[in-house]
């Protein structure tokens, strides 16, 4: 049975899943990675055999969560191509491209000097394993800034054209899909993002150490170093965080809608939603606590500019849809026959707005015949989900908040050499490690959900981007998915709070039981 | 020849080259994962042989992102077809492949024997499964499968799951499946003593001259079967379109390119001297020389397939016009150009630290090793 509109859903949930998962893994390698080289530089610096102690243990967990990370990270690299057909052949030519530089200039580095690390404390020089492990440090976060640079071509695209040869679109500038901004912006941020992650995680960890009075020079140096390493990093990630509010401000105003909860456009400077309840069918909020005037500034950075709400976004789609209806009708024609030249001028004059009559063919398969009612619906599918962006946003800035707070309290006891006296700081510490991981989920949820309904923005609907498969196999995969990576992460968890109960003193491995 | 056309070439010879890098780096440690419970019989036998590929299956496994990378850049259509159409294929070969990462780093951190236990099974299956998968995806191209476009470029494959695992496919697995071993048991050999490395010798010289029977009899076959032929308008320099074209079946077309150009036979030819005289020095104990005749032996049976096929990638049996070529599905002309760039400096680069890794571990690991460091796996 092929029911395209389950199929997409389906998709969409396992694409979501199996992305939000991986992305568990993801932030910790990326941090502490930094955090591993920093302890290790300081042992290479000043030959104190405390700091080696430090990096092999924290070294230790580190590859319990890499192992999954990696395997995590297989399955997306073959998502696009198994559940994203039609996207992937559509964008291939331009996404695909930092896909594979990122395995050729990240994952290379990365897997290959990870071994190194683990296994070549003894096959090399200190100042050769220290360079190892800044290998491994840069290839982890040069993956994140292509992988990024793919992403940001969705949300943003830059550096390509649809040409209606091919029926795809087309690289025409490498160097505007590398230093597209929102790319740029969403990598630092989501980078120090992982550094928070990591920070607060051996913060953590450190923390509930230092209460039970275990391992106490390692813990307090460990604690010492993350809440410094980890102050900095916050502060990156929020002010990084603000900048790119700002760009996808003005390049996805229905993302900002739906960040602010802001169905109507106000006359500026219109209000802050610190509170809301929207109601995405009703397009309003049920409830809304308010702070006049406080939108406007934060979001344009003036008092008089006008932002669009749920309405303006969703005339302004209508409008799209109309004028891009003749180019989705001449692509038709030149599919069979490249060389019309009427159809081929009627592309070009309306190619600008064919992404919008695609989001209308979902409800009018037949443009001609498009309805005021067909309209309608589609231009209400311009705007995301609501409740969850306004929602998922509102506690990522919060856990960012908390976080800083957190380690600047952290880093202020620990320069003062108090920290082991904090008790309550101590037992803060550990309750604190899973605020870095909501933050990032959230984060995501933001990004990519507030993406809707596109796959790339203003270009391809997600209701045509999903592979032709059958519902059945949809549901044979995602529950495969589900089966697989819980038990997955229940072994993780396991191993990984094992191996923490049991600190650095034994952290060999075990012979085989008999 | 236009720059396109030939930029078209010269990517089907890089993902030539990145299936072989695949097929020598990670079927070896795929070789040895799923010999694993016949290399080691007690524990501490089986973590040697583990920590032999131990510092180096992360890089290696790196061979099979870039290649789904590669494809998707420079071979989006394919990328698309192909992954979609054999949908539950692909999940079975990603969900063996994931147990393989969670079984170095997770099985020797507990001292339970049915922990272990447990992970060297996975371990089996993560080496056995994926190589079968991956030998019979490539006979799968050589039958061609059923897959046809819609006006949008939608690609729609019409067959079921089960008939991608037909006998000539499940053939093509196996001898992949048995290059696999030898290139493991070369590498357990090299880095193996005492009784570790007699199996691993004996389980090479075996491995190598099967395959090599497989290739024959798939070699056969594939003379009996219908190849795929271009009849018009497939134009070298031509848009990434594949509706505009006309391909006929023809029985034993896929011999056509050898008889066109004779020279292509030294490519089948370099698979047997390789694997013979890869078994045989396996019985003379020169295990790399082995292991390096094991990576010709690759080079010779996946240029012979690349060589057959040439130009056609991927053919549809439902509906050969729209077949995927070398001029037809691959990236616009200034993406291969940008990606032939990147790996003009970064395939250098990636062989030099790849090396350095591999020679900063040489040497035996034997068991004693393993227990005296608390790093190893």
């Amino acid at each position: 049975m092929h029911n395209l509109q389950t199929v997409v859903e389906l998709s969409r949930w396992q694409f979501a899943a199996t992305a939000l998962y991986h992305f568990l893994f993801v932030p910790l390698t990326l941090g502490l990675t930094f955090l591993l080289a920093a302890m290790e530089t300081v042992y290479v610096t000043t030959g104190r055999q405390i700091y080696k102690d430090m990096a092999r243990f924290w070294g230790k967990l580190f590859g319990i969560n890499f192992a999954l990370g990696v395997a995590t990270g297989l399955t997306m690299e073959f998502q696009f191509g198994t559940n994203w057909a039609q996207y992937s052949r559509f964008v291939g030519d331009v996404f695909g491209a930092p896909l594979a530089i990122e395995g050729l200039m990240a994952f290379f580095l990365e897997s290959t000097f990870v071994g190194l690390m683990f296994f070549g404390w003894d096959r090399m020089s200190r100042g050769k394993h220290l360079l190892v492990t800044y290998m491994v440090a840069l290839g982890s976060n040069l993956s994140a800034l292509w992988i990024l640079i793919a992403n940001g071509f969705m949300q943003s695209p830059h550096g390509a054209v649809f040409d209606p040869a091919t029926m795809r679109m087309q690289l025409t500038s490498f160097t505007d899909l590398m230093f597209n901004r929102d790319a740029q912006a969403k990598f630092v941020h989501t980078s120090i993002a992982g550094y928070v992650t990591a920070a607060v995680f051996v913060a953590g960890v450190s923390g509930w150490y230092m209460l039970r009075n275990r391992h106490m020079e390692l813990a307090k140096r460990s604690f010492r170093m993350a809440v410094l390493f980890g102050v900095f990093a916050s502060i990156g990630v929020i002010s990084l965080g603000d900048a790119l509010g700002f760009i996808d401000g003005r390049a996805q105003p229905a993302k900002l809608v739906a960040m602010e909860a802001m169905w109507r456009t106000r006359t500026p400077p219109a209000g802050f939603n610190v509170i809301a309840f929207p109601s995405q069918k009703q397009q309003r909020n049920l409830y809304a606590l308010k702070i006049p005037k406080l939108l406007t500034p934060l979001v344009t950075r003036t008092m008089d500019t006008a932002i669009p709400g749920a309405d303006a976004v969703e005339r302004r789609a209508m409008v799209r849809m109309r004028n891009g209806i003749p180019a989705v009708l001449a692509l038709k024609t030149l599919s069979a026959d490249p060389t019309n030249q009427a159809a081929l001028a009627q592309f070009t004059a309306h190619e600008k707005d064919m992404g919008y009559a695609l989001l209308l063919e979902r409800y009018a398969p037949d443009l001609n015949a498009a309805t005021p009612a067909d309209y309608k619906r589609a231009a209400r599918d311009v705007i995301p989900n609501v409740a969850v962006i306004f929602w998922s946003f509102r506690i990522m800035v919060l856990a960012g908040f908390a976080m800083l707070f957190f380690l600047g309290l952290g880093t202020f006891c620990s320069l003062n050499n108090k920290v082991q006296d904090r008790r309550w700081l101590l037992r803060l510490a550990p309750w604190f490690i899973p605020v870095p991981y909501i933050a990032c989920e959230a984060g995501w949820l933001v990004a990519e959900m507030g993406r809707q309904p596109w796959t790339v923005y203003g270009v391809l609907p997600t209701w045509m981007s999903a592979s032709t498969q059958s519902v059945g196999y949809m549901v044979f995969s995602l529950t495969g998915f589900v089966l697989i990576y819980s038990a997955f992460i229940a072994v993780e968890a396991y191993l990984m709070i094992k191996f923490i109960r049991k600190g650095p003193d034994d952290a060999a491995v075990p012979a085989l039981a008999h | 020849m236009e720059l396109y056309a030939i930029l078209k070439v010269i990517w089907w010879l890089l993902l030539g080259v990145l299936l072989i890098g695949l097929a020598v780096m990670v079927g070896m440690d795929m070789g040895i994962g799923a010999a694993l419970r016949y290399f080691g019989r007690t524990d501490s036998e089986r973590r040697a042989v583990l920590n032999m590929i131990g510092p180096h299956w992360d890089g290696n496994q790196v061979w099979f992102i870039l290649g789904g990378g590669a494809i998707f850049a420079a071979w989006p259509t394919i990328y698309a077809t192909a992954f979609s159409g054999l949908y539950v294929v692909m999940l079975l070969l990603l969900w063996s492949m994931i147990i393989r990462p969670l079984g170095f780093e997770y099985r020797s951190k507990l001292p339970s024997p049915s922990w272990r236990s447990l992970w060297d099974w996975g371990l089996f299956v993560s080496g056995l499964l994926p190589m079968v998968i991956f030998g019979a995806a490539i006979g799968n191209m050589l039958l061609g499968v059923p897959f046809h476009f819609d006006w949008k470029l939608d690609s729609w494959y019409t067959g079921s799951f089960i008939s991608l695992f037909n006998p000539f496919a499940i053939l093509c697995g196996l001898m992949s499946l048995s290059l696999a071993l030898y290139q493991g048991s070369a590498m357990v050999m090299s880095r193996g003593e005492g009784v570790v490395r007699e199996r691993a010798r004996r389980l090479g010289t075996w491995a190598g001259p099967v395959a090599l029977v497989l290739f024959t009899v798939g070699g056969l076959w594939v003379a009996r079967l219908p190849g795929y032929v271009v009849t018009a308008g497939d134009d070298p320099a031509g848009p990434a379109m594949p509706l505009h074209k006309t391909v006929e079946m023809v029985t034993g077309a896929w011999l056509h390119n050898f008889s066109a150009h004779p020279v292509l036979w030294l490519v089948p030819a370099l698979a047997y001297v390789s694997l013979l005289l890869g078994a045989w020095s396996l019985r003379r104990g020169w295990s790399h020389f082995a292991w390096w005749l094991g990576a010709l032996g690759w080079i010779g049976t996946i240029g012979t397939v690349g060589a057959a096929m040439f130009p056609f990638m991927m053919p549809s049996s439902s509906d050969p016009s729209q077949s995927l070529t070398v001029w037809d599905s691959s990236s616009s002309q200034l993406t291969l150009l940008w990606m032939l760039g990147w790996t003009i400096v970064f395939v250098p680069i990636v062989l030099v630290y790849t090396s350095w890794a591999f020679w900063i571990m040489r040497g035996k690991v034997t068991p004693a090793q393993v227990e005296g460091d608390d790093h190893a796996y």
